[in-house]
């Protein structure tokens, strides 16, 4: 069984031009890169990026609901005068609620990525590749999964092989 | 070649790739043996990080008693620590979080270690307040959880702020730091020769791919984060200003203590971002990756906190005489003339005349004196934290209790123990963690090589 047919390139703008090679005829392409090269997202459709939207939602709950303890505890359930204040005195609650925004904000950045990026996961076929070591050193690659309605072992394998790169490996599953 | 960019000085006849990058920041942490100075370092900080160990665990048994605190100087050696420490690891943040925003690239090739010295210096802040406590094991009751005792934490008190600061500045630090470190986490896991480190680094990496859509999230967040530490930053030592200004002790109720003690606290950090940097790169031979050019601006900034630091002496001398306030004027005139005229002096001898030296081209540019310069004003600005705290505390409204406060063997062990514990771990970080960004330069080069293919 393959999981995917991957090529690899040398050079970021190779690898740009080829998801946009492939983009044109297959819909499961995955690119992989030691860096976060500028335009790759784009070039693969990405349009969607919820991380945004989720770090929002976390700083809103985080803030919200720091308020909202602050305000139940010292007005409803231990009200305590304190040199006259109103109960609800909240200029002096807005710290504590501006830090707990924070963090709520950053818990939600950084597990919403993991969590949307699949993350961690103990093990992927991306990694039976040969030489798949390079993609967090120098090396670009371009993969088309067999899941891929058009995606034939040995014709697809020849389209990878016209984007003249340096090599295209089977991905065995 | 060097330019003022704060760009990589490739050795000469070779040209820096993602490869050579990733090979030789790799093989830092994972092949290559450790220079001898390391090992004296190792052993000088741990024996520093048992004295630390031994002087808490003396605290703990018998009590605060054994360091100088005595009314009306409650506060004194334990607060200074914590104010300082703080301070330290605001540069940090202001290294990989503001310069980020700014996208001044030169930051990659330091804010990795400026990050990890952010940790460490607020691990050993975060400890301070506790030490000081009486009874550490009540800490938990700054946490508001609904208890048996039916009490919820003061709400109106900066004291309590403090935790809710401290907490999520180490919280955001520590994430924002793991998670530039996930790709080279990676990277290092693909480099690994042997299982263990394999398996190590590989869960450590969570099971990083590099996939285009996993880097365009992760942009997204790591952008994301950096906007949160920015704002978040000044905050913290907001807050912990406030713990002073709230209270009505002449020297302390001041409303320009915000400002003044944040650029304190990004002063004290920068140059201890010099003073680690300085060794680090001779003994790592990291010479190509952090340059003359990265120490130089490191240096710029160092004196442009250290000129606001200076303004500030001035308005809050200005502002005592111009309020008019006995009290306000006769600590100012304690502070200065009173037993405690030489460390105040120091201060301004360390914080603003010595780093005037800033202003030479050549000096910015010379690692030593920059090193030197960077303990001078570290010494200049632990001493003015203990000159707030303690010049002011120790003439009280009422003379009848005034009191001088002299530190004990176990004060100065206590700080000389957090120096040691920070030293031990960043040493520990620099063993296991590669000090650089990878992936942050492997870009950076690739700009780089574009910008002057097209400039040639």
């Amino acid at each position: 069984m393959l999981y995917a047919l991957l090529a690899e390139f040398a050079d970021p703008r190779a690898l740009l031009d080829a998801v946009r090679r492939c983009r044109e005829r297959y819909h499961d392409v995955d690119a992989y890169a030691p860096y976060a090269v500028d335009g790759l997202a784009e070039a693969l459709g990405v349009r969607k990026n919820r991380v945004p939207l989720v770090t929002l939602i976390g700083g809103l709950v985080g803030g919200a609901g720091i308020y909202f303890l602050q305000w139940y505890s010292a007005v409803v359930d231990y009200p305590i005068n304190s040199g006259g204040r109103p109960l609800d005195s909240w200029p002096v609650f807005i710290p504590p609620t501006f830090e707990i925004t924070i963090l709520g904000a950053a818990l939600a950045a950084f597990f919403g990525m993991l969590l949307l990026n699949g993350l961690p996961k103990l093990h992927h076929p991306i990694f039976n590749a040969p030489e798949f070591e390079l993609a967090s050193r120098n090396r670009f690659f371009v993969a088309i999964r067999a899941t891929d309605p058009e995606f034939d072992a040995v014709r697809t394998r020849a389209f990878l092989e016209g984007l003249a790169p340096i090599k295209v490996s089977e991905v065995p599953l | 070649m060097a330019t003022d960019a704060g760009t990589l000085v490739p050795p000469p006849g070779e040209r820096y790739t993602g490869a050579i990058i990733t090979d030789k920041i790799a093989d830092l942490v994972l092949v290559r043996p450790m220079h001898a100075g390391y090992y004296v370092g190792f052993i000088v900080t741990a024996a520093f990080t048992l004295l630390f160990i031994v002087a808490i665990t003396y605290l703990f048994t018998t009590g605060v008693g054994i360091w100088g605190v005595a009314q009306p100087v409650a506060w004194a050696f334990a607060l200074t620590n914590f104010v300082w420490w703080v301070g330290i690891g605001h540069a940090g943040t202001f290294i990989s979080a503001f310069l980020l925003l700014l996208r001044q690239h030169w930051r990659t090739s330091v804010n990795r270690f400026a990050e990890a010295m952010t940790i460490f210096a607020v691990a050993m802040a975060g400890l301070m307040p506790i030490l000081h406590l009486g009874r550490p094991w009540f800490f938990y009751w700054l946490i508001p959880y609904p208890d048996v005792m039916n009490v919820w934490p003061q709400w109106r008190s900066p004291l309590v702020w403090d935790i809710f600061a401290i907490a999520t500045y180490i919280i955001v630090s520590i994430l924002f730091w793991y998670m530039g470190l996930i790709p080279d986490l990676a990277s290092l896991r693909d480099h690994a020769r042997t299982r263990g480190k394999q398996v190590a680094y590989g869960l450590a990496a969570l099971g990083w791919r590099g996939e285009a859509r996993q880097w365009h999230r992760f942009e997204t967040a790591y952008l994301l984060m950096g906007g949160l530490a920015t704002p978040l930053v000044i905050s913290v030592h907001t807050v912990v200003s406030l713990d002073f200004s709230f209270g009505l002790v002449p020297g302390w109720h001041s409303t320009i203590f915000p400002p003044y003690f944040v650029d304190g606290a990004l002063y004290s950090g920068f140059a201890m971002a010099l003073v680690l940097a300085v060794p680090m790169r001779k003994v790592f031979r990291l010479e190509d990756f952090i340059t003359r050019d990265h120490l130089a601006k490191m240096g710029t900034l160092m004196l442009v906190t250290g000129l606001i630091v200076a303004y500030s002496y001035m308005v809050e001398a200005f502002n005592a005489y111009y309020s008019t306030d006995l009290y306000e004027i006769a600590m100012m005139r304690n502070r200065y003339f009173g037993p405690y005229a030489p460390i105040s002096w120091s201060v301004i001898l360390c914080n603003v005349l010595i780093p005037q030296a800033l202003w030479s081209k050549r000096l910015r540019r010379n690692p030593l004196a920059l090193f030197v310069l960077g303990l001078v004003v570290l010494l200049g600005m632990w001493l003015e934290r203990f000159m707030i705290i303690v010049a002011s505390l120790e003439r009280d409204f009422l003379p009848s209790a005034w009191h001088m406060f002299y530190p004990t063997f176990w004060d100065l062990a206590t700080l000389a123990g957090s120096l040691g514990a920070f030293a031990f771990l960043f040493l520990m970080f620099l063993r296991f963690l590669p000090a650089i960004s990878m992936s942050e330069l492997r870009k950076d080069v690739r700009q780089e090589t574009i910008r002057a293919g097209t400039h040639t």
